[in-house]
């Protein structure tokens, strides 16, 4: 039996559709995004994404700092995975400088970043349940498990958010003692807490009615729309950064890349549920692989210059593509200084996902493009 | 007990009805403290704990504020409509109270059509949702109430007809009746498909989860009462909490037994009565705050199917079982064998509804605006 959309094809009474105005300050815009959508009843005819709430200037401020400064900035681009972020800018400038980072500070640089993409994937979980109607339990289960990592990562680096822990060559300072301890029993911890959500969210009733064939995207028009992360590999493409075009020492592990088949939202949950899975898998072979030794490349110079010369930067951030290309005139400071951000390109399809949808959904497909609005206004 | 108050008829009734009054904002402020702790603890929380003892005092400290906080109506608010709007929603409640049995004893008025006279005065409250949403002059008001609109008038259906199957079984409309006739075994054992659509209807009927589309946090922020703000914002919240209670003694009344099963019903006193129907209650309410803290919420289209191609037809079966078993005088257990069946259809139903592999929900061709509003 074929479900169809309920809107009468002949109307008795005439009609208009109304504007209304989600956001800025809106419990479902995750920060200060703004969407004016025209409604037809239910139905939204039209939608008009309004950003720029949170612009800061965040690409041309480092253009005025210390290579090492820009660090710093790179965190609060996307203050959801700040290793990731960080990951890619300090790469950067490696590549730039051609600069060589120790092998344990590599190790280091990549544990941080696969926890950081698990902690990020919780806290979509979370918010995606209360934009589905869970009265927060999601949301508090989610952070339940990101909690214990962040409390990791504060040991580490004294920071809860703004961790500015890794530098061109290698990391800040040494790792803890027990850090290995302390990894198994985060994995630990997220494992039990992997579960609990798949119960949770996964397999409810509720959230199969409503995910499940919403939105499709065909790989054609993901890569139409530049859409990158799990959007993309919903659709089917197994498209991982990591493994396309390895950066940092990820060609030396072995994972998976989780793909959707239909690219609904409900793909888009399960890709995320895998996505954590297999951050679990990095984590634990680079555990064991990690060795001893320095943590900060030899001869690196308390004014970093790097050599003319421009260089673009990808890596795999937990909401896709985050790239960064810097141009360098020789001088202590980056000349020029862009950002491409996942959530940027992701949410500039929104239109196209939701218009002719319910406004119940809209919400929904916005929350599963998992947008950070600091990574979209920049 | 309340056995006599007065002799004269009216008083007596207006004084039953002045306590009812009197203890329903107590017992509310008291069910939001419990609907606190319970989503609290399901959530890995603790719930209020700071105001006195186990955070007690959280729900008067609570009323404090709302009764202390500023009254603002918008400037374009329609004036009558929107003060009007928070009594219109809580009168019918207060007056379904009045015909509603707590215990053989405990009541205001015992009502011949009782189950009658309490779903009619109910679906009135519908009035004073759209009247909220209507004079606030909101778009998300407006939504919002268009949305409990469209969703109370659907589950009345299915709520009155459930009580149309309890009626035929218990061959009467008075409630106290309806009680005696369960005295050996509950209604919910004759029929539990009547029960869980009861239910079902019941959730939606208090925009609860799954089915809290009008007052969606997440879409409509509040959904009709997003502009009201102190007292008569707290209006809407007693509205709310009071039908819980009504709806929870009317499930304990017309399918678990009400203050008769499983005790015999002739030995008993007034306060073993009261403590059953408290266990039932409790446990009703217990069932919908637990509902509200482990589902997600229904889109409003599925909650429309739900209504009326899974709800409606199953209930009607219900009643053709009962009018069947009681016309041709069929033994009891067929009842319950039927219904039974009849439930397990109804499960297997919406559990292959949830799961099937549907046609992707494209988005449908239609006029669109071109330009930007900005």
């Amino acid at each position: 039996m074929a479900r169809e959309t309920l809107i009468p094809a002949e109307r008795d009474l005439d009609t208009i559709d109304i504007d209304v105005n989600v956001g800025p300050q809106h419990p479902a815009t995750h920060g200060v995004f703004r969407m004016v959508i025209t409604v037809d009843g239910e139905v939204v005819r039209d939608l008009d994404p309004v950003i720029g709430y949170m612009h800061r200037g965040n690409e041309k401020l480092p253009e005025n700092c210390d290579f090492r400064q820009v660090i710093g900035y790179h965190d609060r681009t996307d203050y959801l995975a700040q290793f990731n972020t960080e990951h890619c800018w300090v790469e950067a400038v490696e590549k730039l400088g051609g600069i060589v980072p120790t092998e344990r500070s590599q190790y280091i640089r990549v544990i941080l970043a696969e926890l950081n993409r698990i902690t990020s994937h919780l806290m979509f979980f979370g918010a995606f349940g209360t934009d589905a109607g869970l009265f927060g339990t999601s949301f508090m289960y989610a952070f339940r498990d990101r909690e214990y990592v962040q409390e990791f990562f504060e040991e580490i680096t004294g920071e809860r958010m703004m961790y500015n822990y890794y530098r061109p060559g290698g990391v800040a300072w040494d790792v803890p003692e027990n850090f290995k301890e302390r990894c198994n029993q985060i994995l630990d911890r997220i494992r039990s807490g992997i579960s609990d959500l798949e119960g949770l969210m996964i397999g409810n009733e509720v959230v199969l009615a409503r995910c499940r064939n919403l939105s499709p995207m065909t790989p054609e028009q993901a890569i139409n729309w530049g859409l990158s992360g799990p959007l993309l590999r919903s659709t089917g493409l197994a498209h991982d950064i990591r493994r396309a075009e390895p950066y940092s020492i990820y060609d030396r592990f072995e994972f998976d890349i989780p793909t959707g088949t239909t690219g609904d939202v409900y793909d888009r949950l399960l890709v995320r549920l895998k996505e954590m899975t297999e951050s679990i898998r990095i984590v634990e072979q680079a555990l064991e692989k990690m060795p001893e030794g320095p943590i900060m490349a030899e001869g690196m110079k308390r004014i970093l210059r790097v050599p003319a010369g421009e260089v673009y930067m990808r890596v795999e951030s937990p909401r896709g593509e985050y790239g960064v290309y810097v141009v360098s005139t020789g001088v202590d400071k980056p000349y020029r200084h862009k950002v491409r951000g996942a959530s940027f390109c992701n949410i500039s399809a929104l239109r196209e996902m939701s218009v002719g949808h319910f406004v119940a959904d809209v919400i929904l497909i916005l929350g599963s493009t998992d947008i950070v609005l600091c990574e979209v206004d920049r | 007990m309340l056995l006599a108050i007065s002799s004269n008829p009216w008083l007596d009734a207006l004084v039953r009805l002045g306590i009812v009054a009197l203890l329903l904002p107590v017992g509310v402020i008291w069910l939001t403290w419990l609907e606190r702790k319970v989503i609290g603890r399901l959530q890995q929380r603790l719930g209020p704990m700071r105001v006195g003892p186990y955070g007690l005092l959280q729900g008067i400290a609570d009323t404090i504020k709302l009764i202390t906080k500023e009254d603002v109506r918008p400037v374009t608010a329609d004036r009558w409509v929107f003060e009007l709007a928070p009594f219109v929603i809580v009168v019918p409640v207060i007056m379904a109270l009045a015909a509603l049995p707590f215990t053989a004893e405990i009541l205001v008025r015992n009502m011949a059509l009782g189950l009658f006279y309490i779903v009619a005065v109910t679906g009135l409250s519908i009035v004073g949702m759209v009247m909220a949403g209507w004079g606030s002059d909101n778009k998300y008001a407006l939504l919002g109430a268009v949305r409990a609109g469209a969703q109370l008038i659907s589950y009345e259906v299915p709520l009155i007809l459930t009580a149309v199957a309890v009626a035929m079984l218990a061959q009467s409309m008075n409630l106290q009746a309806i009680v005696g006739a369960q005295h050996d075994t509950p209604f919910i054992a004759y029929q539990p498909l009547g029960f869980i659509v009861f239910s079902i209807a019941t959730l939606a009927e208090l925009y609860r989860q799954p089915f809290d589309i009008p007052v969606a946090e997440s879409e409509v922020v509040g959904g009709a009462t997003v502009e009201y703000s102190g007292i008569r914002w707290s209006m809407f919240q007693l509205g709310e909490f009071a039908s819980l209670v009504l709806f929870s003694v009317l499930g304990s009344l017309i399918f678990l037994g009400g203050w008769t099963w499983p005790l015999d019903p002739d030995g008993l006193d007034g306060s073993i009565q009261a403590l059953l129907m408290v266990v039932k209650v409790a446990m009703f309410i217990i069932f919908f705050m637990w509902m509200r803290g482990s589902l997600p919420r229904l889109r409003i289209d599925q909650l429309m199917a739900l209504c009326w191609q899974v709800l409606l037809p199953f209930t009607l079966l219900q009643i053709m079982i009962n009018g069947l078993v009681l016309a041709y005088d069929w033994p009891d257990w067929t009842l319950t064998a039927l219904s039974g069946a009849g439930a397990a259809a109804m499960i297997f139903v919406v559990y292959q509804a949830a799961r099937r592999e549907g046609v992707p929900l494209a988005p449908s061709a239609g006029p669109q605006r071109v330009g930007s509003v900005l």
